[in-house]
Formats: structure tokens, sequence, C-alpha cells
């Protein structure tokens, strides 16, 4: 095992190496991952300086959907955000070089281009989940702590598989980005806010296509012990990790279908 | 430099729909926040009723592709990699050059990345649009400026490259500060007094705030003109700031290689 995992362990240290060797640049990018996350919040400080309630909850049940949302967002970027970039690979012919090594393609990309300046963001939101966590009205279980940690992590996982999923439509559509984050980028931010907002067609795409308010929103409802809206019962949020692994084996199944269908440019 | 804008960008025709798409997605998703604020407000928060709310939120997905509310980092990486003293060594203004092809560029996007949004929102539920003629031509007036404005604030952005090797970092700050500051995530109307008072105090406003506003009627008459005049007033501003830097950057730059 510890054989098969060294080629990753190297090329992730040789991605944090070459990240911290220009500190000053570094701290300004971590400085500004950090600000993306901030400028965020304004939007859920803004409505609630006009209002007290948000579909249903107040500004600290809000404000926590838009933590978890986010720190998972952010752990998913940090790990596999730079799949946005494989239009840009395919075009320059690089992934040829990642297709001749031994190892899954997947797991070369990923490993080679972590971008830890995107801890910045998951701090504010680790900084908003802690601040806000005493604010609610929480009877804490055993079964309620676990699925705090878990939340984020299988919410993470979700982000991850979008992103895969997004990267394996590219094989298709070399111009087609921009389709993509639709999903990803919207999927996050209609993941942030509580889905109860949403008539009923979106609320079921952003559940049951787009599994997003899994990674926040039903989370909360159970954390608060409220009844979910419409279509949304309270159950679902325990079922965020079974959500991540729905989607993780449609990811795996379009990328792969992705990379078969791949003809490199002979380069 | 129009032309060629315009037809640069009409090129990618595959990256406009995709751009569209995921705006109205945007769109969507924005929609329903915002009527979910103003249903929790009462009815109307800070003269916005549930539909004025939907209104503004298509239009500022509408607006964004046009007045290019994102990042826009061209003259950075030619300062970076000396390029820019090819666009010196033209017999053409460097700022006007590039204004005239940022204009071409909008005047191509305005359609297909603004259309889309306009007609899912009113298809899913309804906008509300003035019906008179005059909003939509002192809109126009004021779109253009919006588009000008914005341009004038880039350029400035972009000229760090000067003084910085590499621009990331301000360009992030910018496009948040832009984001939030011109309202194009909540109208400015909706800001506490501080938020709006810092709003205010930057062009940023004059970019998606104003021609929304102007557009939909909201602030019409002698209101618009104000609005416009205050548009006028910033976008004469942040150009001479702009030929400034611009000057002070050139007297700095060295080019190496022949």
């Amino acid at each position: 095992m510890a054989d098969r995992l060294a080629p990753y362990a190297a090329l992730l240290a040789s991605r944090v190496r070459s990240q911290a060797t220009y500190g000053r640049s570094f701290a300004l990018d971590v400085l500004g991952s950090a600000g993306v996350g901030i400028f965020e919040f304004a939007e859920v400080y803004i409505i609630f300086a006009n209002v007290d309630a948000l579909g249903g909850l107040d500004f600290a049940g809000v404000a926590m959907v838009f933590a978890l949302a986010n720190l998972a967002f952010a752990l998913a970027d940090l790990t596999v955000g730079h799949l946005d970039q494989l239009p840009t690979y395919l075009r320059a012919g690089t992934l040829d070089a990642f297709l001749l090594r031994p190892l899954p393609v997947l797991a070369q990309l990923v490993t080679s281009d972590i971008s830890l300046r995107r801890l910045g963001r998951a701090m504010v939101a680790l900084v908003i989940l802690g601040v806000v966590l005493p604010l609610n009205d929480i009877d804490w279980t055993g079964a309620r702590i676990a699925l705090l940690v878990i939340a984020p992590l299988a919410g993470a996982a979700i982000f991850a598989a979008l992103f895969v999923l997004a990267g394996a439509v590219q094989f298709w559509l070399v111009e087609g980005g921009d389709f993509t984050a639709a999903f990803t980028y919207g999927g996050s931010y209609a993941a942030s806010f509580p889905a109860s907002v949403f008539a009923m067609p979106m609320r079921v795409l952003f559940t049951f296509v787009v599994p997003a308010t899994f990674v926040a929103y039903l989370p909360t409802l159970v954390l608060l012990d409220l009844p979910g809206p419409v279509g949304l019962p309270q159950w679902l949020g325990w079922t965020t990790p079974v959500a991540a692994a729905g989607i993780w084996s449609l990811a795996a199944l379009g990328w792969n279908a992705g990379l078969r269908h791949y003809t490199g440019a002979g380069s | 430099m129009f032309a060629s804008g315009f037809r640069r960008w009409a090129t990618y025709r595959g990256a406009m729909a995709a751009g569209a798409f995921t705006n109205t997605v945007f769109g969507l998703i924005r929609a329903y926040i915002t009527v979910g604020a103003i249903g929790a407000a009462g009815g109307t928060l800070a003269g916005y009723d549930a539909k004025a709310g939907i209104t503004y939120a298509f239009l500022a997905q509408a607006l964004i592709a046009p007045v290019n509310i994102f990042t826009w980092n061209e003259l950075a990486l030619r300062v970076r990699t000396g390029d820019v003293a090819i666009d010196l060594a033209r017999p053409v203004d460097p700022q006007l050059a590039y204004l005239a092809s940022d204009l071409g560029r909008a005047a191509y996007s305005l359609v297909p990345r603004g259309a889309p949004p306009l007609f899912a929102g009113a298809v899913v539920f309804g906008l509300s649009m003035p019906a008179a003629v005059l909003p939509y031509l002192l809109g126009a007036a004021s779109l253009l400026l919006a588009v000008m404005v914005s341009f004038a604030c880039r350029w400035l952005a972009n000229l760090a490259a000067f003084w910085l090797l590499d621009v990331r970092g301000v360009m992030m700050l910018y496009v948040l500060a832009s984001g939030l500051l011109s309202g194009h995530l909540l109208p400015v109307h909706w800001f506490p007094d501080w938020l709006a008072a810092i709003a205010r105090a930057t062009p940023f406003p004059s970019i998606m705030q104003t021609p929304i506003d102007v557009v939909t009627g909201r602030a019409a008459g002698v209101d618009a003109l104000a609005l416009i005049g205050v548009q006028v007033g910033w976008l004469v501003v942040t150009l001479i700031a702009g030929r400034l830097v611009f000057a002070a950057g050139t007297r700095k730059l060295v080019v190496q290689g022949g």
C-alpha cells in the first residue's frame, strides 16, 4: 500500500514546496481566497440587515447553512477545483503526458495541482461556523455531533464529484467550460441558502439531480430538529454520505467514458 | 477597433451559449432568494416588491457579460510579457483603442448573453418592465456609460501589473469589491447605511445598480438624469486617472529584447 501511494506523496510534496517557495505571493493568495468567503457571506449579512428570517431559518440557521456549504465547497475546490482547467490541458495536449504514466489519470490530475491557497476560504467558513454554532439551539446528541463532522466531508465529496463530472463533460465539449459552471458553482451557490425558498422544481433539481441541498441545508434541518419543506423530509439530512456515494459512482462512470472518448492530438 | 472587438467575440458562440446558461441558472437561484427575503420583509423591501426583486435579479445576470463584471486581465498579461510595447508603438491612443475594442465586445455580448436570462425570468416568474419608451432610451445611454466606467476601472486595476509581478491578488480583490459594491449580488438600496455609503463613494454602483435603476424606471425623469450625470462624472475621473497611471507606468517600464 505504502509503495503504491509513494508517487502521489512525491507529487503532493512537490506541489506544497512549489507553493511555499514564493511566501509573500502565497500569503496574498490565501488572503484573496479568504476574501471570497467573506464577500460571499456579505450576501447573507445584507439580507439579514433587512429581515429576521429566510426560508424559515433565522440568521444563525442560515449562517450555519452558508458555513457548512462553504466549508465543503472550499475543501472540494482545494483538492479538485483545478479540474476546471481541463479544457486548457486538452487543447494544449498536456493530458497526453498523464496518459503515458502507469497511474490513474484522475489521481494524477488531482495531485498535480492541489491549491493550498484555498485553505483561506475553508478557514473563513470554519470561523463563521464556530461563531454561529453556539447561537443555534441544538440538542446535542452523539449522532448529531457525528453528523456535524461528517456533513462537510461528505459535502466536499459531493462537490468534488460534481467537478469530476464537469471535467468528464469537457472531453466532449472543449468550449463548454462555462456550461458546467452552472452545476459546480451554481450548485455551491444553491447549497449555501435554505432550499425552502426554492419552488418545487428547483428544490427537486438541486436535491435529486444535483445533490446540493444534501451538503448543508438538509443536515441543518437535522441539527436544528426542524421539519423540512414539502419534498424534503428531515431524515434526508442523515443520508448525505449516501448522496455522496451515489454522485461519485456517476462521476466515476462519466470520467471513464470521457477518457475512453478522448483521442490525443498526437503530440 | 470596435468592429474587430465585436468580430473577435462573435467567434466564440459555444462559450456564449454556455455563459448565458450559467447566468440563467444563477438568475433563477438568486430570484428565489430575493423573493424569500422580500416575503420575509412583508411584501416589499426598500421599495422592491417580489416582481421588482425578480426583475432586478435577472437584469443583474443579463448585464454580467456586457459590463464585464468579472475579471479582465488582458492588459496586465501584456504588461507582464512585454507585449504592451507593441501597443505603445501603435499610432493610436492605447486606452481609447482598448475602450473601442471593449465596446465591441459589449455590443456583441448584449443580446446572446442578456436575452436568455431575461427570457427565462419572464417565462418562469414574469418581469416588471416599464411600458413607456423613455426609460429604455435613458437605460441604453446609462448602459453605454456603465460599460465605459467598467472598462476604465478594469483598465486601472490592470495597471497594477506595472508595479507588481503577479496581479492575481489585486484582480481577485477587484472582482470581489466590484461584485458586491456594484449591486450585482443584491441591490445597493438593501445595504445597511455604512455599506451603502462605502458603495456610493466608489464608481461601482455606476456599473450595475444605475443602469438597472434607470431602465426599470425606479429612477425616472430628473432622478434618472442625475444618476446618468454621476456616471459621466465617474467616467471622466476614472478615464483621466487611467491615463495618468498608464503614463507613470510606461515611464517605469523596461521591456527586454528586440
